[in-house]
């Protein structure tokens, strides 16, 4: 049963367009890579399905109801949720009353205080539960980036968008970044990953998405995405796809 | 009194107005500061404009030259001692310093002119064209500050330091970086916006009586034009103002001379609903 | 949660109250206009201070309640319904025009709320008929003698006041207060976070009118004549956000106290330097901005914490 669909979904600004007839399903519990070439228009996709964005074509069905055109603050509270790849938290606010932002509106939590409760489980699980008094722009980027997650977790979403989570992590915050998804994903919550590092979208999704241009230029499981020479010929060249591009064992 | 009468009036005092703006559109493009100082420093020009006419019977098409120079010495040393220790601030900031040093300025203006209207009248004549009546005077206030208005355009797209202006509004962080000295362009421009006004108000002295009254009056036209000719660019100010001047003399002339002014005002808060970057202009910034 | 600002805060709402029975009808006025400018100082702090949209609307929504309470008076209606219906059509009004320009942000909003005090003035002037235009309204006198009117009105504006103070305790504890601080810092995240950021500005904005819209209609019925220039006062307009920037925006306690600092500061510069009064505020506003950014009450803080 799939819990998003994505039908046809284009986007021009002016005389560009960002997205061209983009179709896929996500089924639930899936982990979902949306990889392609910088400019590729990976986040744009994501600003149409969080409603940051007008659709110029197109429908986005989420759990079998149509939710086109929605604003952002409701495609929240229906269960979207999304990181941004530059972390955005709310400055002034500590680290935990941030969290309990994404707990008590999104999350719908009955009253202030037990958002905090569960703001403070969110910040145990991202590992942040010392912080939490600390002001948000006293962290450092890797802590910055776990707390998007405690904050898009504490929004209790149904699907999970991430945006380019590990960029400017080292090697081994990216191992901790991987771990955390893991366990998301073990909730029960369908994960879409925009990453540009191989490794970590061949280690966690099941399946591939591959924008070009806007395009939607192959969609499949992990190793045949991979060798299909449309994909090589996008990020690396027609010339190295033709040399490369039989199906081959990586 | 026709159509025509109309529409002449009309451009012929937003071609004045024009000019008025364009200071205050470049500053508030610029430096992102809205200099509530503006309208003070037009009835500043026009009362130095007065009484150099007055007492030393220069003429205020001469006197545009002196008052222009004091006004843009007055504008850069506010700027540079004042305001740029705020102007990365938030607007509340900017507007209620420039706001309070207004106040400053207009309690001194105050006792010192007192707010009783001046008015420098040069006895021109008048042109007949076709029943359309052109007092001269008028038209050459006109005149001069269309001229004022294509020496500030062009200054702007020639000169080095209206590169450089033109530069720091677009991208004020890669204009440092190439080199560009931002607070001297910053204070240049303020100056600019002084001088302009200043200029502005030698002019205004021949069409209007100049008093500390109308301060407000100007400030509030200068948004309107803003508005609908969008920020920090002169060929926005010069249709902002036309249009303004056309505006105010048709809602006048069917209704009254106050609801001509209602009139600019609503236009303004439509536009800033539907339009904001104007009619012309860019995006300005927020 | 600590007490002693609530107490500080009680105590001077006692003493304001006492001033009839402690001294002259000079006080009793001082204290209506330190009660009236603490709640309309408390009205802006919803939108300028917890939402950080930079209104310039307090007189639009003064001169309107002023005028539509003065009318309803005029007509017949009993004085206290008339200061509640002008609330009421205030706080309407700003919820619609709201919807309009709470769009803009920055710069363009606060000349867009600046526009609306203008555009009211000129409509007041323009529609003389029925509001008399530039020559100014009059509005029933109340009955009684100076010491009860003036105790009437002292105690109109103090109950306002604590209207607005108690809304304020509400909102800045509950979900719009935490909301709105969202909004300020981001408004982009605010609404991905799950914010209603429209519904949420137009309360707060809604909330900036409603009291005063209240105070303006009580100020037409205690002053018994209103004009356009005096009601849709621009310098009104940007006293209000002045007097919270001096005391600390975005707080429950900040607007009352920098009301009261600057309205005594006013009654003595008014006394002392009559011919110079505006110069000199001119010359505390520029002060203010450039050492006291974060107002009196962050002084404190600081102090506080160190």
């Amino acid at each position: 049963m799939s819990i998003l669909e994505i039908q046809g979904l284009s986007k021009s600004f002016g005389g560009v367009q960002a997205v061209k007839n983009v179709s896929f399903s996500l089924a639930e519990g899936e982990i979902v890579g949306l990889i392609g070439p910088n400019g590729a228009g990976k986040t744009t996709l994501i600003n149409l399905i969080t409603g940051v964005f007008p659709v110029s074509a197109g429908r986005i069905v989420f759990q079998s109801r149509d939710v086109t055109g929605q604003r952002p603050f409701q495609a929240a509270r229906s269960g979207l949720a999304r990181t941004f790849q530059i972390v955005q938290p709310f400055s002034a606010m500590t680290v935990l009353e941030n969290v309990v932002a994404g707990a008590l509106f999104a999350g719908a939590a009955p009253s202030r205080a037990e958002a905090e409760r569960e703001a403070m489980a969110h910040l145990e699980f991202a590992g942040l539960a010392g912080e939490a008094r600390r002001p948000a722009a006293s962290l450092t980027l890797p802590s910055r980036k776990r707390l998007e997650l405690a904050k898009s977790l504490a929004m209790k979403p149904k699907v999970l968008l991430l945006d380019e989570v590990n960029a400017g992590l080292n090697s081994a915050e990216i191992d901790q970044a991987l771990d955390i998804i893991r366990r998301i994903s073990a909730r029960g919550i369908t994960i879409v990953i925009v990453e540009h590092l191989m490794k970590v979208v061949l280690s966690l999704s099941q399946r591939i998405i591959v924008l070009h241009h806007g395009e939607l230029i192959s969609a499949g499981r992990s190793d045949e995405v991979v060798n299909d020479p449309r994909v090589i010929e996008a990020y690396l060249g027609s010339k190295f796809a033709a040399r490369y591009g039989t199906a081959r064992p990586v | 009194m026709d159509y025509g009468q109309v529409v002449a009036n009309g451009l012929m005092i937003g071609a004045v107005y024009a000019c008025i703006a364009v200071g205050f559109s470049l500053v508030w493009g610029v430096l992102n500061v809205i200099n509530m100082m503006h309208g003070s420093f037009i009835m500043l020009g026009g009362y130095l404009t007065f009484f150099a006419w007055l007492h030393l019977k220069v003429s205020p098409i001469v006197s545009v030259v002196p008052v222009a120079a004091i006004l843009f010495v007055v504008g850069y040393l506010i700027q540079y001692l004042m305001i740029n220790r705020v102007v990365m601030q938030p607007v509340l900031t900017t507007l209620t310093l420039t706001f309070g040093l207004d106040m400053i300025l207009y309690n001194f203006m105050n006792l010192w002119f007192t707010a009783t209207p001046r008015r420098v009248v040069l006895d021109l004549g008048r042109l007949d064209l076709g029943g359309v009546i052109l007092p001269l005077d008028r038209v050459v206030a006109m005149g001069l500050a269309l001229l004022l208005t294509g020496l500030l355009y062009t200054v702007m797209r020639t000169s080095r330091i209206g590169r450089a202006i033109v530069a720091v509004r677009m991208d004020r962080d890669a204009a440092a970086l190439m080199g560009i000295r931002v607070n001297k362009v910053y204070a240049i421009t303020f100056g600019i916006g002084a001088l302009m006004a200043g200029a502005c108000g030698a002019l205004v002295a021949v069409v209007f009586p100049i008093t500390t009254s109308v301060t407000g009056l100007f400030l509030g036209k200068a948004f309107v034009i803003c508005v609908i000719g969008g920020l920090g660019s002169v060929p926005g100010a010069l249709v902002g103002g036309l249009a303004l001047g056309l505006i105010e003399a048709f809602a006048g002339f069917w209704f009254s001379p106050q609801t001509a002014i209602l009139a600019g005002f609503v236009i303004m808060l439509v536009l800033l609903v539907v339009r904001p970057t104007g009619l012309v202009g860019r995006r300005g910034y927020e | 949660m600590k007490r002693l600002p609530y107490v500080a805060f009680a105590l001077w709402f006692l003493l304001l109250a006492a001033v009839p029975f402690l001294a002259s009808n000079y006080f009793v006025k001082i204290a209506t206009f330190l009660a009236m400018y603490a709640a309309l100082a408390l009205s802006w702090n919803f939108i300028g201070g917890y939402t950080g949209y930079p209104s310039f609307s307090t007189a639009a929504f003064f001169g309107l309640g002023a005028y539509t309470g003065a009318l309803l008076q005029n007509a017949g209606l009993w004085v206290g319904l008339a200061w509640a219906c002008a609330a009421v059509v205030t706080t309407v009004f700003a919820a619609v025009i709201g919807f309009a320009i709470l769009r803009m942000r920055g710069h363009y909003f606060a000349i867009g709320s600046i526009a609306l005090v203008e555009a009211l003035m000129l409509v007041a002037s323009i529609l003389a008929d029925l509001t008399g235009g530039g020559e100014g309204l009059n509005v029933k006198i109340m009955p009684g003698g100076p010491d009860y009117i003036g105790r009437v009105f002292l105690y109109t504006m103090l109950g306002i006041m604590l209207a607005a103070f108690i809304t304020t305790v509400l909102v800045d504890r509950g979900r719009l207060g935490f909301g709105l601080r969202c909004i300020q810092q981001n408004e982009d995240a605010a609404d991905m976070v799950g914010i209603d950021t429209r519904r949420y500005k137009t309360a707060a904005f809604a909330l900036s009118a409603v009291f005063c819209g209240a105070i303006g209609a009580a100020y037409a019925s205690w002053v018994a004549y209103i004009s356009p220039s005096d009601s849709f006062s621009i310098l009104l307009t940007l006293k209000v956000p002045v007097m919270v920037l001096l005391g600390g925006p975005g707080t429950i306690f900040g607007p009352i106290v920098g009301s009261a600092a600057f309205v005594m500061m006013e009654e003595t510069i008014w006394s002392k330097y009559l011919e110079y009064h505006q110069a000199v505020l001119g010359l505390v506003i520029v002060l203010l901005i450039f050492f006291l950014p974060g107002g009196v009450l962050r002084v404190f803080r600081r102090r506080a914490a160190a």
